[in-house]
């Protein structure tokens, strides 16, 4: 713990720079020569309000996606770090599946994933499957997060040490029972900080299902962008974006901050 | 009916031609201070690429641009692009084409173009960010459908509400189906003009609304089974739809390409361009 002085002068140091640099910054750019046509463009309060309750209702969509795919994306990324983590030869071509998935998946752009599934599945004209764009649109971000997600799993099931596995199976506990009652529990608990900075990336990427059509805020933004040539309603679609991702870190990092007490406190992780 | 357009557009282009030389000499004298360009001695013209038909026409010749190539002084717009250059004393060879993706157009600060040309229409919240010319083409808005599908047998207005329809982003279009259609559905928009074309041919929607000369193109090329439904009509008074070249806000060249195409229309050269690359153009029956 450091003394009181000490703590009050890195407090005025830290507030003093930060004044000095945004002040310093707010003068550099509204002192630009362009300043007044990219204010009345970017930062108009009229063109605010007018845009952020249209704006705002589209972001429900970003919100649905987001929600939906979630819950695939934990279940199916579970599924694959598992599939990875079969020991064996016998269980070769699984593994070798799941790298070549996750390899595939984190390799392409999302944009370029969501654009061939969402403007070709639907093209094949099978009457069988769907044609909604949102369902395209959470589908792509499904596969592509599944893999990245996957990947957080099997780091958490890497670091299990491989003694919990050798006591569990020498209690008499089946293969697949210690990787559900042993392994799973903890890994999962260890990885839950990285998995929601996987989310909030998620949250942000829900924009990108917009470039099928849908009408999700950063779409309907554009919308209003175009038909006024003023560029204010993407600040609305970012206040929103900004909004939804503070709480999801904050609780983050109150994980983490948890986590660390519980450890540090000698108990059980 | 070939043969006779045909015959039409060598009579136009001998009759351009002839207009231009007559008048080039004389207004480049004039226009040069008065009406300054970006890159002095020449006339910088944006547009989008891919350039489509029948805005554009004539085909690429190898260059940068997609589908068209606006150089060639082919298509509609091209045509007027140039009628335009020659009235304020540019001839063709100094007439420069710039890529300007649609939201550059608008973006703040300085422009890369003298004038932007691309079926870019008029609203007043527009013109309070750039300069809009005077009409160069009033526009109608069509709707294009699948053959043999249920919309296909809508005769109005009031029947197209329960569909999903569709329309490119930054176009009067949506505005249009917001406005006047009403549907139930949110409609679907569209980045690129190909986007909404594959929505329309997937079935993803029922209905893509465009304006009429693109609805032509879309249906004779890019969906070989699709029709026009019909087209709307220009309500007139405030609500008239109408594509004006676009300039940096302020710019003195406004004056100067108002004349020009303020000109053009008075002497039947607008109308001439129109029967020659927009003449299909017309025949669609109307939607109330």
């Amino acid at each position: 713990m450091r003394s009181g002085g000490n703590g009050r002068r890195s407090v005025a140091i830290a507030l003093a720079s930060t004044v000095v640099f945004f002040v310093a910054a707010g003068v550099a750019i509204t002192h630009a020569p362009g300043w007044p046509e990219v204010r009345s463009q970017f930062f108009d309060w009229h063109e605010f309000k007018a845009t952020f309750p249209e704006v705002a209702r589209a972001f429900l969509l970003n919100i649905k996606i987001f929600c939906i795919a979630e819950v695939f994306i934990l279940a199916f990324a579970l599924f694959l770090a598992v599939l990875r983590s079969l020991p064996g030869p016998v269980f070769f071509p699984l593994r070798a599946l799941a790298i070549v998935y996750a390899d595939l998946f984190r390799g392409m752009p999302t944009i370029l994933v969501i654009a061939m599934l969402g403007f070709g599945a639907p093209a094949l004209g099978l009457s069988y499957i769907p044609k909604s764009v949102t369902f395209w649109g959470i589908v792509s971000l499904v596969l592509i997060y599944s893999a990245y997600v996957s990947e957080v799993y099997r780091a958490g099931i890497d670091s299990i040490h491989p003694s919990q596995e050798a006591a569990a199976r020498s209690l008499g506990l089946s293969r697949g029972q210690t990787l559900r009652r042993v392994i799973l529990p903890q890994a999962v608990r260890r990885v839950i900080p990285p998995l929601l900075n996987d989310f909030i990336g998620l949250q942000k990427d829900t924009a990108l299902v917009g470039t099928l059509g849908a009408i999700e805020a950063f779409q309907q933004s554009q919308i209003d962008t175009n038909a006024t040539f003023n560029f204010t309603a993407y600040l609305s679609a970012a206040v929103l974006f900004v909004a939804a991702t503070i709480p999801l870190a904050r609780f983050t990092d109150w994980l983490v901050a948890r986590d660390r007490r519980r450890r540090q406190a000698g108990g059980v992780a | 009916m070939r043969k006779k357009l045909l015959l039409l557009a060598g009579g136009v282009a001998a009759l351009a031609a002839a207009g231009a030389l007559a008048t080039v000499d004389r207004a480049a004298a004039t226009t040069a201070a008065s009406c300054p360009t970006v890159s002095p001695g020449e006339l910088t013209i944006g547009t989008d690429n891919p350039a489509y038909p029948p805005w554009y026409a004539g085909g690429t010749h190898g260059s940068k641009w997609k589908i068209n190539d606006p150089s060639t002084g082919k298509g509609y717009e091209s045509a007027v692009a140039y009628a335009v250059a020659s009235k304020l004393g540019y001839s063709k060879s100094k007439v420069k084409w710039v890529y300007v993706p649609f939201n550059k157009a608008f973006a703040p600060g300085p422009k890369s173009f003298d004038f932007d040309i691309n079926q870019i229409s008029y609203t007043p919240a527009r013109a309070k960010v750039v300069s809009f010319s005077v009409s160069y083409y009033d526009v109608n808005q069509a709707i294009v459908v699948n053959k043999g599908t249920k919309i296909a047998s809508v005769r109005s207005i009031k029947g197209l509400r329960s569909y999903k329809l569709g329309a490119q982003l930054g176009t009067t279009s949506y505005q249009f189906i917001k406005s006047r259609i009403r549907p139930s559905q949110s409609p679907a928009v569209y980045n690129q003009n190909a986007a909404a074309v594959l929505a329309l041919k997937s079935k993803q929607i029922d209905g893509l609304v465009v304006d009429l000369p693109t609805a032509f193109y879309v249906t004779a090329v890019q969906v070989p089974n699709g029709k026009i439904l019909g087209q709307f009509e220009n309500t007139g008074g405030k609500a008239t739809d109408r594509f004006g070249v676009v300039l940096q806000k302020g710019n003195a060249l406004t004056g100067c390409v108002n004349k020009a195409i303020g000109t053009l229309r008075k002497n039947g050269t607008l109308k001439k361009l129109q029967r020659l690359w927009l003449a299909k153009a017309t025949g669609a029956p109307i939607l109330k």
